[in-house]
């Protein structure tokens, strides 16, 4: 066995666990629901007059407008497990979300594995054609989603539904459609650069799954709330044990900026090596057109953020946005868009 | 708090999210009638939030064809094939400039409105933070209690509360704020503000932004891109007349030539061996290169290589592709030399099967043109047809399709080295001749058709080496390399502002801008408190937690903490 089928076999077998922690974080989202309804019918046996000590500490710093709650409807309980979230209803961590998160770890140490072994099999950075890029890309993602819950003061481990689906069904095109065997790297890729810029590029791309993941959310989030300060029946769903959508703006706000300016860094980059490689630092090729577009409409959600009338879902739409023009960038432009970059190896 | 009454408020356009909410000035919404309010409505409007986020996702937009079709800046046989390929579309899409999407009237009207917006943007911020690096923190507000974080601490045993301010104006300042101590009713306080580098690092951002645009604009106009190929052996000389291609920037002199000559001694080229899955790529092109300067300096040797651009007399040499350049001798039915050279041949595939052309115009009674075909390590296909499959020579073959007539070279128009049109020749093998091609070797020769001489495909192994008559093809023909040479003044700083840029935003969006604030309060009963608040400017995520733990290092633990860290007084407070 090569290092390389060993890496194929833990790639497998990565997908294989992702898939494991997948179903346990939806099952989560189901109790998750179940839970909201339960609340529900307990605070429809008790009068609701928790009212005013259970009004939320939204962790928002200013956009706290939208932190309407259903707190009326809460029990006592609940009202008191609560943390600064904003969320309806506290849920605490089951079971299944636990597994969940085992499981994205084991996962994760698999896929880091299968992703050094590649890199020992190719003798270089195991991010130089597409297949590469997507093994190493979605490692980031699993790896930001983890150092997230580590370093975030809000439990963050309900995206983990989001995270490991993304992972999966990347993982899996890449491994179907994209593979290709360790083949040396050409000329134009032997550079250091080779491992500032796609690095940077694939983390930036990590942080702005989160963000958007976040950002889903939030929508969602905000269309339950809205209905919520409408009096509007509203399906118990597994929202009402999430943040609110003002924290989880808030949150997304801070992961894509971070994002952002890794992805400054990414176009700034990609512009001194193309110097290098093609004689000039800029030349509207394809792949720098798309990498400039994506760089302005993350100008344009941060902006957003700071203009009036703006500010929650509009941004919250184009973090989105921004999102979708990442994948289209990897996906899309990389296999059917002539240009410089043609370095997918297919 | 209105803008006026705070020195250290932020100037951000009306519809900042941190701007006070229009207050119905009529200023604002309706304009004045008359040209001056005119003129002030349209500025505003352009240098609004608003309107610079709306341009900026317009820029997006029109972004986007650019990708969809191809540029003639970047892909000009693009073009020409989109051209043919789609004879209605095309011209259509040429009138709306498609093909020059980012010199194109509509996308530098985005832009450039999205530059004047910008300027207006920081004109005005600039000045206004100037002033508000030199105003005093403002005055502390009466009510804290409803600001962020807030929190109190009792006063320390035996400490005035004036010492209590003095001590705290002390660690704030030591914490990076700017601190001005305030007395309102016999309650000493202080304020302090910090994070001013967070408006610098934006308004840095914002005009680094510009400088990017301008230099490459203006600065970009005093270089030029030039083209040319060498053959391994000869040599160049940097003067216009010598570049295959020139693009020279708007206000480019060609007096600033620098006429140094460079020699590309030797091409080496590597291709993979040992992995089966990989036979043949490319690994590695380097261009070994003498460079001479104008008047007798030394002459010094030099590398191109992909990634490894050779920066010499302000010029940047860069290799940009390689192929084979077979010698090809042709001689008169007498014998004598009537053409010999190294052809470039155009490679078009990964074996470097290569197309080059042979114009033979003097010296044999009707001009002679070839068409020829190299083959490094050539095979024939099941459909007779020969093919390459290595790039390497390892048994390199050379086709030539011979044509006689008139080379189209006479009448002063310019032809391409690389094409040859037989429209107005004969052809006289190949094809439908029936005649068959002629077929070499490096080092053989065969006799041209109706007696009109010979053609030798030469070997040029050096001296000493094994040659083809030995079996070993590897160096029987030499190889070309093709070079960009530029020169961009504008490239270091455009470097400097991008530098500037990533700093920028770095600083803008980290570092928290925030007010906080200590206050010695007289409650009813006579007690004094501290009273602790702070207030955000911009994103802070962190604020309350900075006015809790500076609390806990001045006044002391919170009483109504956890019990452990309440019942340790030894705590040390700082
Ligand atoms: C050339 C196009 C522009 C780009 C690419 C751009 C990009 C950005 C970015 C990345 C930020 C966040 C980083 C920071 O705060 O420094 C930002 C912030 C900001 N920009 Fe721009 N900008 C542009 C034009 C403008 C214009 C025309 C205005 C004025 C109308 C403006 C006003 C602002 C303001 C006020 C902020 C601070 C936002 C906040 O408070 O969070 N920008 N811009």
């Amino acid at each position: 066995m090569t290092l390389d089928d060993i890496s194929i076999t833990l790639v497998y077998s990565a997908m294989a666990v992702y898939a494991i922690a997948f179903i346990a974080y939806a099952i989560d989202l189901a109790r998750r629901s179940a839970a909201a309804t339960a609340a529900a019918d307990a605070a429809a046996a008790v009068p609701a007059t928790v009212g005013a000590s259970a009004v939320p500490v939204a962790a928002s710093t200013r956009g706290a407008s939208a932190s309407t709650t259903s707190a009326g409807v809460m029990p006592p309980v609940a009202a008191f497990a609560r943390g600064n979230d904003g969320a309806a209803v506290a849920y605490g961590r089951s079971p299944s979300l636990r597994v969940g998160v085992a499981m994205t770890v084991i996962a994760w140490a698999l896929h880091l594995a299968a992703d050094i072994t590649r890199g020992l099999a190719a003798g270089r950075v195991p991010w130089a054609n597409m297949y590469e890029f997507a093994l190493t890309g979605t490692l980031v993602i699993t790896t930001v989603y983890l150092l997230v819950l580590v370093v975030s003061k809000h439990d963050l481990r309900f995206l983990g539904t989001f995270i490991t689906g993304l992972v999966l069904v990347l993982l899996g095109i890449a491994t179907v459609n994209f593979y290709v065997s360790v083949v040396p790297l050409p000329p134009a890729l032997q550079s250091a650069w080779l491992i500032i810029h796609v690095f940077v590029a694939t983390s930036a791309t990590g942080f702005l799954a989160l963000g958007f993941a976040l950002s889903v959310v939030q929508l969602m989030q905000a269309r339950r709330e809205s209905m919520v300060a409408s009096a509007k029946a509203v399906k118990r769903s597994f929202l009402a044990t999430l943040p609110d959508s003002a924290t989880l703006e808030n949150l997304a706000y801070r992961v894509i900026i971070i994002g952002f300016i890794l992805w400054t860094f990414t176009l700034m980059a990609g512009a001194i090596w193309a110097e290098a490689a093609w004689g000039r630092y800029w030349g509207w090729d394809t792949k720098e057109v798309w990498t400039f577009i994506i760089w302005v409409v993350y100008a344009g959600y941060i902006h957003a953020r700071a203009t009036r009338g703006w500010r929650g879902s509009r941004s919250a739409w184009l973090a989105i946005i921004g999102f979708s023009t990442v994948l289209f960038n990897f996906t899309v432009v990389n296999l059917f868009f002539k240009g410089l970059h043609a370095y997918s190896g297919l | 708090m209105s803008p006026r009454s705070d020195p250290g408020a932020l100037s951000r356009p009306d519809d900042h999210i941190d701007s006070p909410q229009p207050s119905g000035d009529a200023s604002v919404t309706q304009p004045r009638l008359g040209f001056v309010g005119w003129i002030r409505f349209a500025w505003r409007q352009l240098t609004s939030m608003r309107t610079a986020l709306l341009l900026l996702l317009l820029l997006a937009i029109a972004a986007v064809p650019g990708s969809l079709v191809p540029q003639r800046s970047s892909d000009p046989n693009g073009v020409t094939q989109y051209f043919s390929d789609n004879p209605d579309l095309a011209p259509v899409l040429d009138g709306f400039q498609m093909f020059d999407v980012y010199t194109s009237a509509w996308f530098s009207a985005v832009y450039l409105l999205l530059f004047v917006s910008l300027i207006g943007c920081i004109i005005p911020r600039t000045k206004h933070h100037f002033d508000a690096l030199r105003a005093r923190p403002p005055r502390t507000p009466v009510r804290l209690a409803r600001l962020g974080g807030y929190t109190e601490r009792p006063l320390a045993e035996g400490e005035t509360a004036d010492a209590a301010i003095e001590r705290a104006a002390a660690d704030l300042k030591r914490a990076g704020y700017r601190v001005e101590r305030y007395e309102l009713r016999g309650e000493p306080s202080v304020s302090a503000e910090r994070g001013y580098l967070r408006e610098t690092g934006n308004l840095v951002f914002h005009t680094a932004l510009l400088g990017v645009l301008v230099t490459v604009g203006i600065g970009g106009g005093f270089g030029f891109a030039g083209q040319r190929v060498v053959v391994e052996g000869q040599s160049f000389v940097n003067t216009l007349a010598a570049y295959d291609s020139f693009n020279p920037g708007r206000f480019f002199n060609d007096a600033n030539l620098d006429p140094y000559k460079l020699t590309l001694t030797d091409l080496d080229a590597v291709y993979e061996t040992e992995n089966q899955e990989a036979l043949g790529q490319p690994v590695d092109f380097t261009a070994e290169v003498d460079i001479k300067g104008r008047d007798g300096e030394e002459v010094v040797d030099g590398q191109v290589k992909v990634n490894h651009p050779l920066r010499v007399h302000g010029t940047d040499v860069y290799l940009l592709g390689n192929g084979y350049a077979p010698t090809i001798t042709v001689r008169d039915a007498e014998g004598e030399v009537v053409f010999t050279d190294a052809i470039p041949f155009l490679p078009q595939d990964a074996n470097l099967t290569s197309i080059g052309v042979v114009k033979v115009p003097d010296g044999m009674p009707e001009q002679l043109g070839m068409i020829g075909f190299l083959y490094p390590t050539q095979t024939t296909l099941d459909s007779g047809a020969y093919a390459s499959t290595y790039p390497d020579l390892v048994y390199p073959v050379l086709t030539l399709n011979v044509y006689s007539g008139d080379l189209g070279i006479d009448g002063g128009t310019p032809t391409s080295v690389y094409t040859l049109d037989p429209s107005t020749m004969e052809q006289l093998t190949g094809g439908k001749t029936g005649v068959d091609s002629i077929e070499l070797m490096p080092g053989e020769t065969q006799d041209l058709p109706n007696g009109l001489g010979t053609v030798t495909f030469e070997d040029v192994t050096p001296d000493g080496q094994p040659d083809a008559a030995a079996g070993d093809y590897s160096q029987s023909v030499d190889r070309f390399a093709s070079f960009d040479i530029h020169r961009d003044p504008s490239q270091g700083w455009v470097l400097v502002f991008a530098i500037l840029i990533l700093a920028g935003l770095l600083v803008s969006l980290f570092i928290p801008r925030r007010r906080m604030w200590v206050k010695a309060a007289r409650r009813p009963d006579g007690a004094v408190v501290l009273e602790y608040a702070g207030l955000a400017r911009g994103e802070d995520p962190g604020l309350d937690d900075a006015v809790a733990s500076f609390a806990d290092r001045h006044g002391g633990p919170a009483p109504t903490d956890a019990p452990e860290t309440a019942a340790d007084p030894a705590k040390p407070t700082t």
